[in-house]
């Protein structure tokens, strides 16, 4: 096992391949962006995308929560898509959610996707909890003190080696905040070096790239900013 | 520019009996062209008169368009004058081609004999760039013949009006049906056409192709089918062939290199025969080929010949550019890719060289084809090995060329994904009843053997994605009528289907723009510096991923360093130097067929052909015979030997490129599996390598090679192939899972968009039996993956395996291996990637200096 951890204000944490954060000392499981029923949100558009995601994200969670076996788990903010999500969430899904929330304590904090988790599946609902000189919140705080750890916005990195061009989801921090990746299944990434997170890191950052077969450290000099994608439709013959 | 209808041949005219088929004012007509009908062109308007369907084969150059076009100006110059206060007119012949090009080409030429007789026919075009005001006004008051595309057809049908608009309709001529029908564009036209039969059911169709090999799939094509009855077929009409081609393959005095797919060695041959043609038109298989062999012409060309450049990735302006220069015949050469196989024919080509593997033999006559002026002169072409094994390949379709041998495979099996986006469109006409839908569905040829449980299946895929969970119960793009039929939920559906209709999913990509100034150190473009440089043409997105700033590489024929990206452009400037640092070498998207394949192998097989071939090619197919063995042609060898410290193995099927990395997939699966730890392998178009760190001649041969598997190593592969992904996505974007994104679209943050992969994933891991997957998997095995002759090669060589011990690389095994290291290799280099680039990190954080 390669998951790389480090020492984040007197706290021992994993940064774990799959994008959960564990903090030894307390047993705690962290999960940012699970973003329940993202997929079956497009429907408001008119697609009807496999509506399997957020099972898929539960079934991510079981594998993670058996590796630690944590006494608290936290779900760090836009657990549910939107305000919708808990009526179109399967029934069998919504049971997993209960289990899961009945089988140790179980923090709701809450998101800007989901300022009212539902109340039916259990846990306690929370705007940030702190631990020793930690606090977890969804979004960062104005003027917060140092030891802030979020998610929102979904981090991911690229890197370019043996010329492949990577990029991958990935925590992140410049020391003083650390940003979590998004672990829902549908939830895509945006990249570390968007303007973005100018005003909420500063100073070199250090970005964890997920693998399959752990987390890898790279300074940011490695670090390649993103292009938007063009689709153009140069080939269409008509 | 020769245009479709002159150049008729006196002389081999037979006339029938049936010139009286011909109204007075035509017979007029010919006279003063001095021309006299083709027996093809009368013996299809013959066939018309009575209402039948036909299939006319004939050559380039052989007056194939006026022959289609008979039976509709002969019918509308005997209607009677319109008087006033008669109703309008409707359709009366629709033309579909596969280039929108050529549908203004057509439209011109017809001009001519219809302005010449002065006939009262309205001719038009509808394309992608037809106006919306234009393409409203067509739907109310239509031309009597309108040109146009299988997209637009399909829009057409999906209107309201189109019952009345296609009720008088009486012919669809269907251009170049031969490259029309072999993808997922033909399967949306054969859907089509089914709707048109049914809205105008004494409908004529009249197809017009090149030879090919399967013409009773093209004649099934043309008629409406009766599901579960055996095929009916249209009649067969074929014009005199043309004379047998003159096609020598190069003999270069110039060493032929072992791998590679540049040519680079002959360029100054290739020059030679540029100057002994007044217009030579030289095909080549990539895009990234024909920027090579472009350059290298250009190095040497001390005489400043025009000689040009046309690939589907240049500018609009700059192919139009060329394509006019040409008309004019203002040039001596074009380097091209496929973008010129079809249609338009272009001024006084007397040559046309083909520069690297010719892949089959029909294509290499389509496109020696092209050279066919005087139809009934003989065309030249000179084919250019771009390596050894190439030499063979050349050879053997040569032999295929002037023998008149076609080869192709049968038609694909229609595209369910095709099928869901033709079904809405259906939805958006009108109501239709199901049981009625499928009939005539399945009275398309592609989709003949469709079952009614699939179709079902399709129509649930269409109402609300089809899924066991049943998230979308309450959700539904169609709705039932009270007499139970469907009709489209709500008018936004009918939007969105018109917005994404086609077959056509745009790969991404990216503008290529000149610049002036070099950006800021970092590599990002400073933006002011960067505005309204030449524009280029596009590439691909995949390509300008792997480069950083300063790498070179070679595109619309120029050197270029690549400088930085914005928003959704890469800025270039002029490089100087010659080699590029990025090669970019993908072999073409079309394998080696499987005729000429077997070809390929009796000619290994046989000394007694060697003759023909150059000596240097006969030297290192001597040495094989000697250090190793050259296989009998019912036989694949596979040799082991050890290099370097590695293990390898080297098997030839002569299958093409993807079914060999395929094949590479699941050996090394396997020998993951035997505990033989493969490292990694690579395949090129004849042969496939893999290497290890364990000896691999002890493997048990007939049981690594065997059949099974296609089973649940084919199985656990799929899971995570990203060539499956790749197909998935274009079937989920034809079938509406997801949606196309246009430019101006692609502001959409990543935060917000969900990539296909993820889609993929979640579906194959629960719900794998999904139609869409089917689909997915319909098109991958005879697509990217090619199972279906990975399969068939499988089968080929139970009991044939010839395996060859050896101590050192035998000579034939040197192409392939000297592929390592220069095309991507495939396994888990990505992981092993990741662990390198951050052990790079530590080794750079540890360095103390």
């Amino acid at each position: 096992m390669t998951d790389a951890s480090i020492n984040f204000f007197d706290q021992e944490l994993v940064l774990d391949r799959s994008g959960a954060l564990y903090v030894k000392a307390h047993k705690v499981l962290v999960f940012s962006d699970l973003h329940f029923e993202k997929g079956s949100s497009f429907v408001r558009r008119g697609l009807t995308l496999p509506p399997y995601d957020s099972r898929k994200t539960l079934s991510r969670m079981d594998e993670v929560i058996a590796r630690y076996k944590p006494t608290s788990i936290i779900a760090l903010g836009d657990s549910f898509h939107d305000g919708q999500a808990r009526e179109r969430l399967d029934e069998q899904d919504a049971k997993a959610i209960a289990a899961l929330t009945a089988a140790c304590e179980f923090i709701w904090i809450i998101g800007n996707h989901d300022p009212h988790p539902p109340q039916d599946l259990g846990g306690s609902i929370a705007d940030e909890v702190s631990l020793g000189r930690l606090v977890f919140r969804h979004e960062p705080a104005r003027d917060a003190a140092p030891g802030e750890v979020i998610g929102h916005f979904h981090p991911c990195a690229a890197i370019r080696a043996r010329g492949r061009h990577l990029r991958r989801p990935c925590f992140v921090t410049d020391g003083a905040r650390l940003i979590l990746p998004s672990f829902g299944a549908y939830t895509g990434g945006l990249n570390v070096l968007d303007n973005a997170y100018a005003e909420i890191l500063s100073g070199p950052l250090s970005a964890f790239l997920l693998g399959r077969d752990g987390s890898f450290k790279m300074s940011q000099k490695k670090l390649l900013p993103d292009r938007p994608r063009a689709f153009a439709e140069a080939n269409r013959p008509d | 520019m020769t245009s479709s209808v002159d150049a008729l041949d006196v002389e081999s005219a037979q006339v029938p009996s049936g010139t009286d088929l011909l109204p007075p004012a035509f017979q007029a007509w010919f006279e003063m062209q001095g021309w006299r009908p083709r027996a093809h062109q009368l013996e299809l308007l013959a066939l018309a008169r009575q209402g039948h369907s036909s299939l006319l084969i004939a050559p380039t150059g052989g007056g194939k368009t006026l022959a289609g076009f008979l039976p509709t100006l002969t019918d509308l110059a005997s209607r009677p004058p319109r008087k006033p206060g008669m109703a309008k007119t409707r359709i009366h012949t629709l033309y579909i081609s596969p280039l929108k090009a050529l549908a203004v080409d057509i439209a011109r030429n017809l001009e001519r004999p219809v302005s010449e007789m002065d006939l009262p026919i309205t001719i038009e075009t509808r394309t992608g760039d037809t106006p919306p005001s234009r393409r409203q006004r067509q739907r109310y008051n239509p031309p009597d013949i309108l040109l146009t595309t299988p997209e637009q057809l399909a829009l057409l049908l999906s209107h309201k009006s189109a019952g009345d608009m296609f009720r008088d309709l009486k012919f669809v001529v269907l251009d170049e049906l031969h490259a029309l029908v072999d993808s997922k564009r033909g399967e949306l036209l054969s859907l089509g056409l089914a709707r048109l039969s049914r809205l105008a059911p004494d409908l004529c169709r009249i197809g017009l192709s090149a030879t090919v090999a399967h013409p009773q799939e093209l004649r099934a094509f043309l008629l409406p089918q009766s599901h579960g009855e055996e095929l009916h077929l249209a009649q067969l009409v074929q014009g005199a062939a043309g004379a047998i081609p003159q096609v020598t393959v190069l003999s270069s005095e110039e060493h032929i290199p072992w791998s590679g797919h540049s040519a680079r060695h002959a360029a100054p041959e290739i020059l030679n025969a540029i100057k002994g043609a007044r217009i030579a038109l030289i095909f080549v298989n990539t895009r990234s080929q024909a920027e090579l062999i472009f350059q290298e012409l250009w190095r040497l060309n001390e005489e400043g010949l025009a000689i040009a450049l046309h690939h589907g990735s240049l500018s609009v302006e700059q192919r139009r550019k060329v394509e006019s220069a040409m008309t004019r015949n203002e040039l001596r050469a074009v380097v091209c890719t496929s973008t010129l196989d079809l249609g338009i024919d272009w001024g006084e080509v007397d040559l046309v060289i083909n520069v690297g593997a010719p892949k089959g033999a029909s294509r290499l006559l389509q496109r020696i084809g092209r050279a066919n002026h005087r139809w009934d002169e003989p065309s030249r072409a000179l084919l250019i090995p771009s390596n050894r094994f190439e030499v063979l390949e050349c050879e053997a379709a040569r032999e295929a060329a002037i023998n008149n041998i076609l080869d192709g495979n049968p038609l694909r099996r229609g595209g369910l994904d095709v099928l869901a986006q033709h079904v809405l469109g259906m939805a958006c006409a009108e109501p239709f009843d199901i049981e009625e839908l499928f009939l005539e569905v399945a009275s398309a040829k592609p989709y003949h053997d469709l079952t009614r449980d699939t179709f079902q299946r399709v129509i649930e895929f269409v109402i609300n994605g089809g899924y066991a969970l049943r998230t979308y119960e309450r959700f539904r793009r169609l709705a039932k009528t009270p007499e139970g039929k469907y009709r489209v939920a709500h008018p936004s559906v009918a939007q969105k289907y018109r917005l994404n209709v086609g077959t056509i999913v745009a790969a991404p990509l990216i503008k290529v723009r000149v610049v002036k100034q070099r950006p800021q150190k970092d590599g990002r473009p400073g933006k002011p510096l960067f505005r309204g440089g030449r524009y280029l043409g596009e590439v691909e997105e995949y390509f300008i991923d792997q480069m950083a700033p300063g790498d070179t590489f070679i595109f619309a024929g120029h050197l270029l360093r690549f400088e930085g990206l914005s928003e959704t452009e890469c800025y270039v400037t002029y490089a100087k130097g010659e080699e590029p640092k990025i090669p970019a070498f993908m072999g073409g998207k079309f394998p080696l067929s499987t005729y000429l394949s077997a070809r390929v192998r009796a000619i290994l097989a046989d000394e007694k052909t060697w003759g023909a071939l150059p000596p240097q090619i006969t030297e290192w197919l001597s040495l094989q015979k000697w250090k190793s063995v050259l296989p009998g042609s019912d036989q694949m060898l596979v040799e082991v030997f050890p290099r370097g410290g590695r293990f390898y193995l080297v098997c030839y099927p002569f299958e093409g490129r993807l079914a060999h990395q395929s094949l590479g997939m699941l050996l090394t699966r396997r020998l993951e599996r035997l505990g033989l730890h493969p490292l990694g392998f690579v395949a090129n178009e004849y042969a496939l390598s893999i290497w290890g760190l364990r000896d691999l001649s002890t493997v048990d041969m007939a049981q690594l090679f065997d059949e099974d598997m296609m089973g649940d190593d084919l199985e656990a592969w799929l899971a995570e192939s990203s060539l499956m992904k790749r197909t998935f996505r274009d079937c989920a974007v034809i079938a509406g899972l997801i949606e196309q994104r246009f430019p101006g679209q692609e502001k959409t943050s990543r935060q917000m968009t969900i990539s296909s992969d993820l889609l993929y994933d979640v579906l194959h891991e629960h719900e794998p039996d999904h139609i869409l997957l089917q689909a997915t998997w319909n098109d991958a095995s005879a697509g990217l993956l090619d199972l279906g002759r990975l399969g068939d090669l499988l089968k080929r060589i139970k009991g044939h395996l010839l395996l060859k011990k050896l101590d050192q690389i035998s000579p034939l095994a040197v192409p392939v291996m000297l592929e390592i290291g220069r095309v991507p290799i495939f396994g888990d280099a990505n992981e092993a990637i990741l662990k390198d680039a951050a052990e790079d990190l530590i080794a750079e954080a540890m360095h103390r200096d």
